[in-house]
């Protein structure tokens, strides 16, 4: 019952999804068409989208997209590998937690993008660089979601497992991880959109020869090429942010699905 | 009494230093193989009695010692039935693996293990639950899976906060009986708190009554039932009903009236 419920509802609202989609492209394509806006800046929508179809079959492009993606998922699993266990540590103990907020909350504010420069100083103009800016841009949400995660373990089930003889590491593994989990992934879940502006700017700033959707805009902003790839450019981009998203929720739905319940319940 | 198992000596506790005391200076002990009540006012310090003695809270003054030794860890062989049944439970495990975990920690087969947790599901009820998960599960389940995971790690020595209160009324009959056929079959040494005086007599051995907090021993009255006891013939007899008058009495005014 509920189940069918669900169903309706998620098809109710791609419904109305696809709704905005078409009232957006047919306002874009009258507004083109008609002239009201000069085509030199914004080509018809259908032209874009024709555009965009040609491109996602052509090797350049698909390999460009790889590269960011390389950049993106990297860097993410880089962020994950430091920030989940300093996470877990820095949330267990208090101490720890009260001598790392000042060093977090110096570090935290500096915009990744503004780190660019230092990067390639640093690492160069390749997927290194890129790496690095994205792991350092996704660490904090990572960071900060796991230590409340951690921190947020109900006593009664840590107490449950110190009860029937569980040490510390082990109470440790078997319920504080466990039980942060959901929050680390919602960590990992906002860090990856983080990551992918962050991999495409530098990108965009960087520039260099490594394949990446950044680069590939920047070698398509000389006068002569056709403005729709630039638009087509930025659909994929923006469709690839989407489809992030939409994995990223399914996959907490899937796998967490248990922590909201068990919240709604108590 | 027998050689003591649990001997809780000038126990005194504080939440918070220079606070008021939950505990003032509860002394009694339980011996080997004794099925002990613990009956108090809410808020009397019963839970807080409970963790000092599981070793999961430290004595602000006195002391607990289970066979002798003082407890500063939780002691090996214990376990703990919360009160908070809910919290309890890991929500992302099957109530089967809930149960099963903390006999992962002890030299057992998986083959016994397997045996232990399909035993104890059976003697709660809950045979059919294992692949479900506690949230799906009502509180009086919960209740019943956490008591199960207790069981199946044959503690010699259980303690139980207020275990039975949130079932209906069949249900806690049901359980009071298993918690006794349990009690009976492991030999294991019962501490068992509850707010309720009749549940309190018809179990134990022995009651101990807790004076409203900060807690003192106001009395211990020893039972004197036949065993095995029995929902309908134990709870008719005139000592049940003497005795559980004498908890009541005790309860509503503390440290009057010692039998
Ligand atoms: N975590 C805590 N922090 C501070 N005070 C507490 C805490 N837990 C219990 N208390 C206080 O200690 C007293 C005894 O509580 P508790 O042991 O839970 O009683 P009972 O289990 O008999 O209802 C109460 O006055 C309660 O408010
Ligand atoms: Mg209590």
């Amino acid at each position: 019952m509920t189940v069918g419920r669900g169903v309706r509802r998620s098809s109710r609202r791609t419904l109305r999804g696809l709704t905005g989609g078409l009232v957006l492209f047919v306002g874009l394509e009258v507004l083109t068409r008609a002239e009201l806006v000069s085509p030199t800046y914004l080509p018809p929508a259908s032209a874009v989208v024709a555009t965009t179809l040609a491109i996602l079959v052509d090797p350049e492009f698909l390999q460009a997209v790889a590269g960011t993606l390389a950049g993106w998922g990297l860097g993410l699993i880089v962020a994950s590998a430091i920030a989940i266990p300093l996470g877990l540590v820095l949330g267990w103990s208090w101490r720890g937690y009260r001598a790392s907020t000042t060093a977090i909350e110096l570090l935290r504010p500096i915009p990744s993008v503004a780190l660019i420069p230092l990067a390639i100083l640093l690492l160069g103009r390749g997927l290194d660089m890129r790496v690095a800016l994205v792991a350092y841009a996704s660490l904090w949400p990572i960071l900060l979601n796991t230590i409340y995660g951690v921190r947020d373990v109900d006593p009664v089930a840590r107490d449950t497992a110190r009860a029937f003889g569980f040490g510390t590491l082990a109470t440790l593994r078997r319920v504080s991880l466990p039980s942060a989990a959901p929050f680390m992934y919602t960590g990992v879940r906002v860090a990856a959109a983080v990551a992918l502006i962050v991999a495409i700017s530098a990108e965009l700033v960087g520039g260099g020869s490594t394949p990446g959707i950044g680069t590939w805009m920047l070698e398509r902003t000389q006068p002569g090429v056709d403005r729709e790839l630039m638009y087509a450019g930025i659909v994929v981009a923006g469709l690839l942010g989407l489809g992030i998203d939409i994995l990223m929720l399914a996959g907490e739905r899937r796998l967490f699905g248990w922590h909201h319940r068990m919240r709604s319940v108590s | 009494m027998t050689s003591a198992r649990i001997e809780v000596e000038h126990l005194g506790y504080r939440y918070a230093a220079g606070g008021a005391p939950a505990l003032d200076d509860v002394s009694f002990s339980v011996g080997q193989g004794e099925f002990v009540s613990i009956v108090g006012p809410s808020g009397s310090g019963k839970t807080t009695l409970l963790r000092c003695v599981a070793g999961l809270a430290a004595p602000t003054s006195g002391e607990v010692r289970i066979d002798g030794v003082v407890v500063r860890d939780v002691p090996p062989g214990l376990a703990l039935v919360f009160q908070d049944y809910g919290r309890s439970l890991f929500g992302w495990m099957t109530v089967h693996d809930n149960v099963d975990l903390p006999l992962r920690r002890r030299a057992l087969s998986g083959e016994e293990r397997q045996r232990r947790v399909a035993s104890a599901l059976a003697e709660v009820g809950l045979a059919g639950s294992a692949a479900r998960y506690p949230w799906e599960l009502s509180g009086g389940m919960q209740q019943r899976v956490a008591i199960a995971r207790a069981v199946a790690y044959a503690p010699q020595i259980l303690l139980m906060d207020e275990p039975f209160a949130s079932v209906d009324a069949q249900t806690r009959s049901d359980l009071q009986d298993m918690a006794l056929s349990v009690w009976r079959a492991h030999g294991s040494t019962v501490l068992f708190v509850t707010h309720d005086i009749d549940e309190s007599v018809y179990l134990a051995d022995r009651v101990v009554v807790l004076s409203p907090a900060p807690a003192t021993v106001a009395a211990e009255i020893a039972v004197d039932l036949p065993r095995p006891r029995d929902q309908v013939e134990t709870r008719a007899m005139p000592a049940f009903v003497t005795q559980r008058a004498a908890v009541a009495r005790l309860i509503r005014r503390p440290g009057v009236g010692t039998p």
